[in-house]
């Protein structure tokens, strides 16, 4: 395997948690591609903020979208042509605030598309505000006397929207997030990995996870009400334990299916052309 | 007779659009030109809706305020278009809901009792529409062949029931006046809008992306309708921001697409038409116009957005925009839109209005393909390293698509150097941009060879009409009438400065005739140092009609 790194400087915090999210990823499209699968294949999409760099730091296709905005493009290229791998990173504030709505309708159309989410819980890039996972009272630079609303829970959310894939790892826990990540990205549907990434500037929570988290055991993953149960066993804002590993995975008929593969020639497109002028007389 | 107007009216959920198309092919077997202004409001049912519908010898694509037939669904049509008649106009009306004594007046009244014909041949109340249209073939001297045949291709359900109620409804009727056979064939009509979807096709379209928008939806229709037949890939996604985003995923994919919206759609577009413009990322964008601010009027029409057009998004891009002015433009700069989008690498915006998207026209395929040849992008041979930005003369860099085994294929929103890397040095940024803005001088010499200003009317006349967009038809008539000229910039970005230069050679006074309440296209011109002499604008929604310009203008040339 070719070496996957750019000569681009990278530009994240020493500690930062997207470092072992670049390992992971890089180490997966490594072995995708020693398994024979064309890395040309592949495209990395991202949006904007800390995570987002990623693009610029791996050696294969990208598309550097905007603030939110990873999981259209990423939506649009998969059904123009299937056979692209197409993996899209994006922060917490970008993906859970800015870019909901894709989120929520990615899940529902089960586009055959892998979202990575790089979940500190705070804005970084801006220089610490809170985000949609927030816990309620964080003190940011916007909200100085604490938060007066809740975090929502993505993953219940992509649950309920009809994401075919959730898992969540942390970036303490490299090989995890390698399994997961490899499986994400083979799974035909819409997968979604919530990473609990740290951002060691403004929100530094590897102490606080490193005590709570534990992976999933004997947990069946194709079973919806039990994938919701340990879902909702934290909710991004309690202290409770932290399940890691894969909720829920299920097969589903995939959106870039459903579409015309028909292709026609000029003279083909034209004699129709006239055609249907012909009816409109 | 060779210049009719019929008013057909009634509420929404009658079948007047329908219905006023029926009629548009019954004058059209006579070899008329035709052209259809659809009037309605924002509602499902209920409300006042008419169509115009205008058959004349001439070349014609705009309507008249004097209506010969009127054909009266409801009291409501009667009066509110009692205006419109003179001596010699006709009124068909429903006698089993309009009361005779409004329809009074110097002119010729035909009561038809289309609710009663309908109910004693079992059809269906919204069956009435086909009862008056029968009703108004005999008024009109057109025979009942032509009539039948037209409602046999616009009917394919329940046929024999719809004709025997319109032929009911032609028995009743008596001839008022008789519309002249003409030697012409008949030709096809389409509306602006579907001459985009079908311009689009003809171009080589890929996919199709929109969020459903007055007056720009009826493209969707068309093109999700046609996906099957075409192999186009159309889809109807959760927000405008996701259409614009999505196509541009379909564009960096190789795949030529355009989007379609009206001004509040467009307005969240322009994150994405910025980053089209940064990632040179080829796109075409049909902005349908309506009168805002804001909501605005949805169902009616305007010209107030050509600034919002030339200025969306952040930073400074080139981008082509240009503005049909009927059917046979639109289905022509549909197909250049899409060759100057992917072989210069930029977004092209197609500035339609309500009155263009959703009026009918004839439409004449030869007259409407031109020289027009689908393009493909350069793309790149493969040899040594593949830079997507590469910073050539033209300021074009080679294309590659994924998946290419040989090329890593990088796209960025943010300043980047040739291979799409995010890059922040001072040089590098002024080189980019220098290289993304020559594109323009290069877009400027492949328009040399387009029509990108047209002249109608008397060419020697010093009296000028200034024109775009959908005021082209109303404008090209008053200039024959008055023995003047008229001038229309179709092309808006890059602007033809040189061409308007020669259009307006000799001309002492230039008349602005346009859509809006600042003369918009104005403010344009006189940025490149043109000025004109007076101006006529209008901002009600509706359009010109033919009396009321002319007026104006007469009024202006005294």
């Amino acid at each position: 395997m070719k070496d996957l790194g750019t000569y681009a400087q990278n530009t994240w915090c020493p500690g930062c948690g997207n470092f072992a999210i670049l390992t992971a990823i890089k180490s997966v499209l490594a072995s995708l591609s020693d398994d024979g699968f064309p890395i040309e294949n592949v495209v990395l999409i991202s949006g904007i903020g800390c995570s987002s760099k990623i693009v610029d730091y791996v050696n294969v296709n990208s598309f550097y979208s905007l603030h939110g905005r990873g999981i259209p493009p990423a939506t649009g290229m998969k059904v123009a042509d299937p056979r692209l791998l197409v993996i899209s990173h994006a922060g917490d504030g970008d993906a859970y605030g800015e870019g909901l709505e894709h989120l929520v309708f990615a899940a529902k159309r089960n586009v055959d598309i892998t979202a990575i989410i790089h979940n500190n819980r705070v804005y970084g890039l801006t220089t610490g505000q809170y985000t949609p996972t927030s816990p309620l009272g964080f003190r940011g630079r916007s909200t100085p006397s604490g938060t007066k609303e809740n975090p929502i829970n993505p993953l219940e959310l992509m649950l309920t929207s009809g994401a075919s894939y959730i898992a969540r790892g942390t970036s303490h826990g490299l090989e995890l997030l390698k399994k997961i990540f490899k499986e994400a990205i083979l799974h035909k549907g819409f997968s979604i990995v919530d990473v609990l990434q740290v951002c060691v500037t403004y929100y530094n929570m590897y102490e606080y996870y490193d005590k709570r988290v534990y992976e999933l055991k004997d947990h069946n993953s194709s079973d919806f009400d039990q994938a919701l149960t340990r879902i909702r066993e934290w909710d991004y804002n309690s202290d409770s334990k932290i399940p890691l590993g894969v909720f829920y995975k299920k097969i589903a008929p995939v959106f870039e299916d459903g579409f015309s593969s028909t292709s026609i020639d000029k003279d083909q497109r034209s004699a129709k052309i006239k055609n249907i002028l012909a009816r409109s007389v | 007779m060779k210049d009719i107007s019929i008013l057909i009216g009634g509420k929404a959920g009658f079948g007047i659009d329908k219905s006023s198309l029926v009629i548009a092919s019954i004058l059209n077997q006579l070899g008329y030109s035709i052209y259809v202004y659809r009037d309605y409001p924002s509602l499902i049912r209920g409300g006042h809706t008419f169509s115009i519908i205008r058959a004349s010898d001439g070349s014609i694509a705009s309507h008249k305020d004097k209506i010969d037939i009127l054909l009266a669904l409801n009291q409501d049509t009667v009066n509110l278009h009692k205006a419109r008649l003179s001596g010699g106009s006709v009124v068909v009306y429903d006698s089993d809901s309009i009361k005779p004594e409004t329809v009074d007046g110097p002119w010729k009244a035909m009561p038809v009792p289309l609710a009663g014909i309908v109910k004693a041949e079992g059809g269906q109340e919204i069956m009435r529409n086909v009862c008056i249209i029968g009703a108004m073939a005999k008024a009109a001297g057109v025979s009942w062949q032509i009539a039948e045949g037209v409602l046999r291709r616009h009917f394919p359900k329940e046929i024999d029931v719809n004709l025997k109620i319109a032929e009911r409804g032609y028995t009743a009727s008596q001839e008022a006046f008789k519309i002249d056979q003409l030697n012409n064939p008949p030709r096809s009509l389409l509306s602006g809008n579907e001459a985009l979807a079908l311009g689009l096709i003809n171009g080589g379209l890929d996919a199709y992306l929109a969020y459903p928008m007055t007056p720009s939806s009826p493209i969707l229709h068309s093109l999700a309708g046609l996906a099957g037949e075409f192999g186009l890939k159309v889809i109807h996604p959760e927000s405008e921001i996701s259409v614009m985003l999505m196509a541009l995923g379909f564009s960096y994919a190789g795949k030529k697409v355009a989007v379609g919206t009206s001004g509040g759609g467009f307005c969240l577009m322009t994150e994405g038409l910025s980053f089209s413009g940064m990632a040179e990322l080829p796109v075409v964008v049909i902005m349908g116009q309506r009168p805002g601010p804001s909501t605005g009027l949805p169902t009616y029409s305007s010209q107030a957005d050509l600034h919002f057009v030339l200025n969306a998004g952040q930073g400074e891009f080139p981008r082509f925009l240009v503005a049909p002015g009927d059917a046979e433009e639109a289905y022509y700069w549909a197909g250049v839109s899409l060759n100057i989008a992917s072989k210069f690498q930029v977004p092209a915006i197609i500035l339609s209005d309500k009155n263009m998207g959703e009026g009918t026209y004839v439409f004449d395929l030869a007259k409407a393909a031109g020289n027009f040849r689908e393009e493909s992008p350069a793309e790149w041979d493969g040899k040594g390293e593949y830079k997507r930005y590469l910073n050539t003369s033209g300021g074009v860099s080679l294309l590659a698509f994924p998946p290419d085994k040989d090329a890593v294929i990088k796209v960025n929103s943010y300043e980047h150097d040739e291979m799409g890397i995010t890059t922040e040095d001072p040089e590098a940024t002024v080189k980019m941009q220098d290289k993304r803005l020559r594109k323009e001088t290069l877009i400027k010499d492949e328009l040399k060879r387009y029509e990108t200003v047209k002249i109608y009317g008397n060419k020697r006349s010093e009296t000028v009409l200034l024109c775009w967009g959908s005021n082209k038809g109303v404008c090209e008539e008053v200039a024959k009438k008055l023995n003047v000229k008229a001038v229309q910039v179709v092309v808006l970005s890059p602007f033809p400065v040189e061409k308007l230069k020669d259009a307006l050679a000799g001309a002492n006074k230039i008349i602005a005739v346009e859509s809006n309440a600042t003369a918009q296209l104005v403010r344009l011109i006189n940025s490149f140092g043109s000025g004109v002499h007076g101006k006529v604008l209008k901002y009600d929604g509706r359009p010109f009609s033919v009396e009321e310009l002319t007026k104006k203008i007469e009024g202006l040339m005294r």
